[in-house]
């Protein structure tokens, strides 16, 4: 029998992991290490690879070329009996024919451990669902198989919890609710969680660390904020949440900035946040970020004149605009509702502006629209 | 139970608006079932308490409600009685242990020769069960490359044959009665998510322990019908006893047949036949309520 609790804790290093089906590469050449204690995110679009490498990691695949270690243990061959590794499936996968408390007493009973009774009712207490240990799983809606699922998994205080799509199945308001009571159970338990998913959202309201996957390789790792706010490519900016695109040349340079020519108009990007290698480059801005004035407003920082506004939706807290510009490209801008904007109809001419040190800057070699057009199931 | 409940329940909504439908559809099989079932058991019953005629030609019998044709008729067939349950049980038992890997590499191993396995699990059905049972004779026979075989490997003596035994027999089940087992195994078998195999050996389960905690359990349903499905037919069953069995293998099937056709003693054979199947309702009855597969199927 396994002995999961002794073996040794620490980081997960995955040194240039590949994974191939025939001839399909599901997983790239990937390195990565996920730090003990972390709440990491694997984000990106169905088929990227990413529940592959959870697959890897659990030990239900092996890697056709690559080694995994954690801390200091390889356990690139091990089954997935002998490490100290859970796994919260993506339809829960309970027992149907256990009772929960069955279900989550099962991975303590395989390594034999003594107070199973104890520790079965503390978890469930943690998951607030104690009074359902005599159920069976079909009983139960889907929330509740959530939790136990996380209940199962968590009761063996495994080195690394991996979560594929856990909350997938559930509906917005109970996924939104389970995403914060997870964050609170990793912070209490204080296990690694390495957490597999499509929707960008989710991965930022609970990760520490997100890695955005796109096939078969990371794109870009960091925190939500690094990863939002200075994407190093096309696809991070479009996959998480929205960015305005715009292609351009660089015509000058100083010690810390760019002066890029859009079309005929001039805009400024700091050095510090230019990944563009050559002259031709992509600007990047948030459509957040962007002001939206008419044309004889005054304005400074980067301006770009002569759009049309297309399209206005009101959502709430914000509206949002669809700028048709002069070059026929689309930008979005969403404005908050605070007063502080003219009430603007489609049809009517405006500016755009911004403040310099927002704007971004991508190798022009990139797809405008790549991460941008990714089917995203449920 | 609560799912079935709800389709009596959605079903009942129906009747109130579309009144007779359900009743129309039931109507020919209600009709089947009391043409040829409910009435021959009705006159089966009647004649098991009939006696001869005094005087009578043979095959004439009066009703005379003789209830002790039971008793003499169990005691005459009891050790056929014995057998039947003994061979239908070994029959299951083999059949059960024959069909589990197969159903089992068919559901989870065999990939896109799924269907082609399905295919040559039912494909004896196409051929009569008496030619097939014939043909068993054959294999076990002298001539058969069974018995040479066994032979030359010392496993049977230079003088021992295979056919007109007990061996034979039970055999013969088996065979006959492998597909109504591996079916069902292999539904039960295939309705298992193997993402919870997966959640098995992902909790600390390694392959066996996976086997015995998780899959046999979540297989139960379909050893239960397999095993009914085996064994009912088995007891009841004369053909294989008659082809490939000897005079001291025959069953209780034999013993109604050889009442019914040769002997003509209608009373014994139709107590006999009540006898059993009263036996196997009992036993079927245990069996279904100790195996607690109610909230599986």
């Amino acid at each position: 029998m396994a002995d999961a609790s002794s073996s040794s804790h620490g980081d997960l290093k995955l040194t240039r992991v590949t994974k191939s089906f025939g001839d399909f590469t599901a997983v790239d050449d990937l390195t990565l290490t996920i730090p003990e204690g972390s709440f990491f995110a694997l984000l990106g679009p169905s088929g990227c690879g990413k529940t592959t490498t959870l697959r890897m990691i659990a030990g239900l695949e092996e890697p056709t070329v690559g080694s995994i270690y954690i801390g200091e243990t390889d356990i690139t061959t091990k089954k997935p009996y002998q490490r100290p590794v859970n796994t919260v499936f993506q339809n829960y996968a309970l027992f149907p024919h256990l009772s929960i408390y069955e279900n989550v007493a099962f991975g303590l009973r395989r390594r034999g451990v003594k107070d199973v009774k104890e520790q079965v009712e503390k978890v469930l207490k943690l998951v607030e669902l104690p009074h359902l240990a005599e159920r069976k799983p079909t009983q139960l809606s889907g929330g509740q198989q959530q939790r136990i699922a996380l209940a199962r998994a968590i009761v063996n205080r495994p080195a690394l919890l991996l979560l594929d799509e856990p909350l997938g199945a559930l509906d917005l308001k109970l996924r939104r609710q389970m995403q914060i009571e997870l964050k609170w159970i990793q912070t209490e338990v204080g296990l690694t969680f390495v957490h597999v998913t499509h929707d960008q959202e989710e991965a930022m309201t609970m990760a520490d660390t997100i890695a955005v996957m796109n096939e078969g390789r990371i794109e870009q790792m960091g925190s939500p904020a690094e990863l939002y706010e200075s994407p190093e490519t096309a696809f991070v900016a479009n996959f998480l949440g929205q960015s305005n695109l715009i292609r351009g040349e660089v015509v000058s340079s100083d010690s810390d900035q760019s002066v890029v020519e859009v079309h005929g108009q001039k805009v400024a990007v700091l050095k510090s946040r230019n990944r563009a290698t050559g002259k031709s480059i992509l600007v990047g801005i948030r459509p957040e970020k962007i002001r939206i004035s008419l044309p004889d407003d005054p304005r400074n920082g980067n301006v770009l004149t002569g759009g049309i506004v297309s399209d206005v939706s009101f959502v709430g807290v914000s509206t949002q605009y669809v700028v048709e510009m002069p070059w026929k490209q689309d930008l979005m801008v969403f404005e908050q509702n605070d007063g502080g904007t003219p009430t603007l109809r489609p049809g009517d001419p405006v500016s755009l502006s911004w403040n310099p040190p927002f704007t971004f800057g991508l190798d022009g070699s990139e797809d405008v629209n790549a991460g941008s057009e990714v089917d995203e199931p449920a | 139970m609560a799912y079935l409940q709800s389709v009596v329940t959605r079903a009942g909504y129906f009747t109130s608006k579309k009144g007779r439908l359900p009743y129309l559809l039931l109507f020919p099989g209600m009709l089947w079932l009391f043409t040829f079932f409910v009435l021959p058991i009705i006159n089966l019953a009647g004649t098991s308490t009939q006696t001869p005629v005094a005087g009578g030609e043979t095959g004439q019998y009066v009703q005379t409600f003789r209830f002790a044709n039971y008793i003499d008729a169990f005691n005459q067939a009891r050790p056929q009685f014995a057998r039947s349950f003994l061979y239908a049980t070994l029959a299951t038992l083999l059949a059960l242990a024959i069909s589990y890997p197969l159903a089992y590499a068919i559901a989870f191993r065999s990939g896109r020769f799924k269907n082609i396995l399905l295919v040559l699990v039912v494909a004896p059905f196409f051929t009569s069960f008496l030619l097939r049972t014939v043909a068993w004779k054959q294999i076990l026979g002298e001539q058969g490359f069974v018995v040479p075989a066994l032979r030359s490997m010392h496993i049977i003596g230079q003088n021992t044959s295979l056919t007109a035994s007990a061996l034979a027999v039970v055999t013969g089940m088996t065979y006959n009665f492998l597909p109504f087992m591996t079916l069902p195994l292999y539904a039960s078998l295939e309705r298992i998510d193997p993402r919870t195999l997966e959640a098995s050996n992902d909790l600390y389960a390694n392959g066996i322990t996976t086997f015995r905690k998780v899959t046999f359990p979540l297989s139960m349903p379909g050893v239960v019908a397999g095993t009914l499905l085996t064994f009912i037919p088995a007891a009841g069953d004369y053909v294989n006893a008659a082809i490939l069995g000897n005079p001291n293998t025959t069953m209780i099937g034999n013993v109604i047949d050889s009442r019914f056709f040769n002997i003509v003693d209608y009373p014994t054979a139709a107590a006999l036949s009540f006898m059993l199947m009263a036996a196997i309702l009992i036993l079927v009855t245990i069996y279904i309520r100790r195996s607690g597969t109610d909230e599986l199927v």
